[in-house]
């Protein structure tokens, strides 16, 4: 097995494992948002892993949930170091001081915000689309909860899984009135962000 | 079937589909999912169970020892605290005989307060007893509880199965879940021959005056050593009947030639075989993950390290004041073997610190630096031990 240095290079992480980090806080179903990215992942035949940091978590504490999707059984059980991106539900968190920290170079951020993605992206030196989630989740599922725009938008933004596959898994938490209004919200929040703009070579989305 | 389950729940699944008839147990962190994922299945009619609700774990596992004793198959899980707790009980359910399966969600002891994972726990209860078996992902968490049951009620020994608590509870992953006709062909129903009956009543865990109390002793240490082969024969039935690969006291992975051996318990070994394909200018090493840390299978141990020249021992627990606790087993194991491996010793992932991949190439430069001998923290951080120490 050749040996690969995953701190360099998006791409050579890529090829084999994605790793993703979810920020979030205590009662916004932050580990659920790594749950169900990792099921959307594997209903479409992907080895996954999800788990959080775990943390005595507190409602509005910070807590941070890690994702892992790959071709091949996944046995490393480590913390993310170096995710090729980060899901943040909440804007306040990016003022914290790591919370870049290890992210892949050519990574990007998706943000639950209002602020205009130019903006964010200079302040944080990285590629930042920003996504106001919560808005949308209000107005559709009539509660404040971003993750499942998030997750869609995110899916739109690497093309990394159909948005069915997120419905799956959705399905297997939610039934009737709720699992449709998801859905309302799983298309409305994709369409808000440029579909495929992080998406990378064919090569590498292969992974 | 395979299914992205969390840790938890595909335990929860597991046990459920032993048909355990009685249930003890009291929520601790990181445990918590295991029960309430349990209760749900009895609550919503699909496992039919006595669920009994208990004010501690003392009284947990007293409820199951009695379920036992009368005849039921039983169940309970709990960590770290909860574990402590138990002990007095823990101790009385082996000398008793009594075949019970309980998870351990391993994690660290108090004090201070840590809910985080490492395996103090259950080494504090290593002398009780019981046959432990350490399980290196939530796929083999599944499929040990199931051969659990079989090697518990084969050998009249309590086994525990123990998960790293988070690192495996926590996390969801792709499980394939046994058909409940697999399990039953693995487990036919619970027949205890010492089962209390008020038709032909017999008295069990009275007082033992020295005339006997040796020999009693001696017995329960010979049916811990017998249970080594019953622990391989569940794993090659289990294996024919699931058609999964199965480890039995200990597997072993990495080249044949390797001279290096890194030994661990529990999940760390998934991140050590990742760190193997990734870090392939280290020298060839074999891991060897220990499955049964009781009985100790110093035979296979023996085996698995043939041509090693030096062996890691890595665990998550620590013996203040001697050092390595698994440590000092295996070098017992080798104290009487003509070119045994030297034995380098490191604690690591205390109170859960994460356990990186470089983990793998910093454990090379300290065999390099001849450290561990006899013990090291291999990632203690000196910079934030307290002014006087």
């Amino acid at each position: 097995m050749r040996q690969r240095d995953n701190k360099t290079s998006i791409l050579g992480n890529y090829s084999d494992m994605i790793e993703i980090r979810i920020h979030g806080r205590g009662g916004q179903g932050n580990v659920v948002a790594a749950y169900l990215l990792a099921t959307a992942a594997f209903e479409v035949g992907r080895h996954v892993q999800a788990f959080p940091n775990f943390g005595a978590e507190r409602r509005g504490a910070p807590v941070t949930a890690f994702v892992r999707i790959a071709d091949r059984p996944i046995r490393r059980r480590c913390q993310v170091q170096h995710p090729a991106w980060l899901i943040v539900q909440d804007e306040n968190l990016l003022h914290l001081p790591d919370i870049t920290t290890g992210l892949l170079d050519g990574g990007a951020i998706l943000v639950n915000s209002t602020r205009a993605d130019a903006e964010l992206s200079q302040e944080l030196g990285c590629p930042v689309v920003a996504l106001p989630a919560t808005r949308l989740a209000l107005d559709v599922l009539g509660r404040p909860v971003p993750n499942t725009a998030l997750l869609s938008a995110f899916l739109a933004l690497t093309g990394l899984l159909p948005q069915d596959a997120l419905i799956s898994a959705l399905g297997a938490r939610f039934r009737g009135e709720i699992l449709e209004r998801n859905r309302a919200l799983i298309e409305q929040a994709a369409a808000r962000v440029p579909a495929g703009a992080w998406q990378e070579p064919e090569h590498a989305a292969r992974a | 079937m395979q299914h992205a389950l969390e840790g938890s729940q595909a335990l929860a699944r597991a046990v459920s589909l032993c048909r355990p008839q009685v249930i003890a147990a009291y929520p601790i962190t990181p445990q918590t999912h295991i029960v309430e994922n349990l209760s749900r299945l009895v609550a919503d009619g699909e496992l039919d169970c006595e669920l009994v609700s208990v004010e501690s774990e003392f009284s947990a596992a007293s409820v199951v020892l009695g379920a036992v004793a009368g005849g039921s198959r039983a169940y309970t899980a709990s960590s770290s605290q909860g574990i402590l707790l138990m002990a007095e009980v823990l101790f009385n359910i082996a000398g008793l005989r009594i075949p019970l399966v309980m998870t351990c969600a391993n994690r660290a002891l108090s004090g201070p307060l840590s809910i985080w994972n490492d395996q103090q726990d259950s080494m504090a209860v290593r002398d009780a007893g019981w046959v432990q078996l350490y399980c290196t992902s939530n796929q083999e968490a599944v499929d040990t509880t199931i051969q659990a049951y079989r090697i518990a009620e084969l050998c009249e020994l309590p086994v525990m199965v123990c998960v790293d608590g988070f690192t495996l509870t926590h996390t969801l992953e792709v499980i394939d879940l046994p058909e409940s006709e697999q399990v039953d062909r693995m487990l036919p129903e619970f027949r205890f021959e010492r089962a209390l009956d008020p038709l032909n009543p017999i008295s069990i865990g009275t007082l033992v005056s020295p005339d006997y109390f040796t020999e009693i002793r001696y017995s329960h240490h010979s049916a811990l050593l017998e249970a080594l082969p019953v622990i391989e024969q569940a794993a090659q039935e289990w294996q024919a009947i699931s058609g999964r690969e199965q480890p039995a006291l200990l597997r072993c992975s990495g080249p044949e030639q390797a001279r290096i051996g890194i030994l661990t318990l529990g999940s760390v070994a998934g991140t050590l075989e990742a760190a193997l394909e990734l870090y392939t200018d280290e020298p060839a090493t074999r891991l060897i993950a220990l499955r049964s840390f009781r009985p100790f299978p110093s035979a296979a141990l023996q085996v698995a390290c043939e041509g090693l020249t030096d062996l890691v021992v890595l665990e998550r627990a620590v013996c203040p004041g001697s050092g390595g606790i698994l440590g000092s087993e295996v070098r017992a194991a080798f104290s009487e073997v003509a070119d045994a491996p030297r034995v380098h010793n490191f604690s690591v992932g205390l109170g859960g610190r994460d356990v990186p991949l470089d983990i793998y190439p910093r454990l090379h430069a300290a065999l390099r630096n001849g450290d561990g001998l006899p013990y090291a923290i291999l990632d203690l951080e000196p910079e934030r031990l307290p002014a006087s120490a």
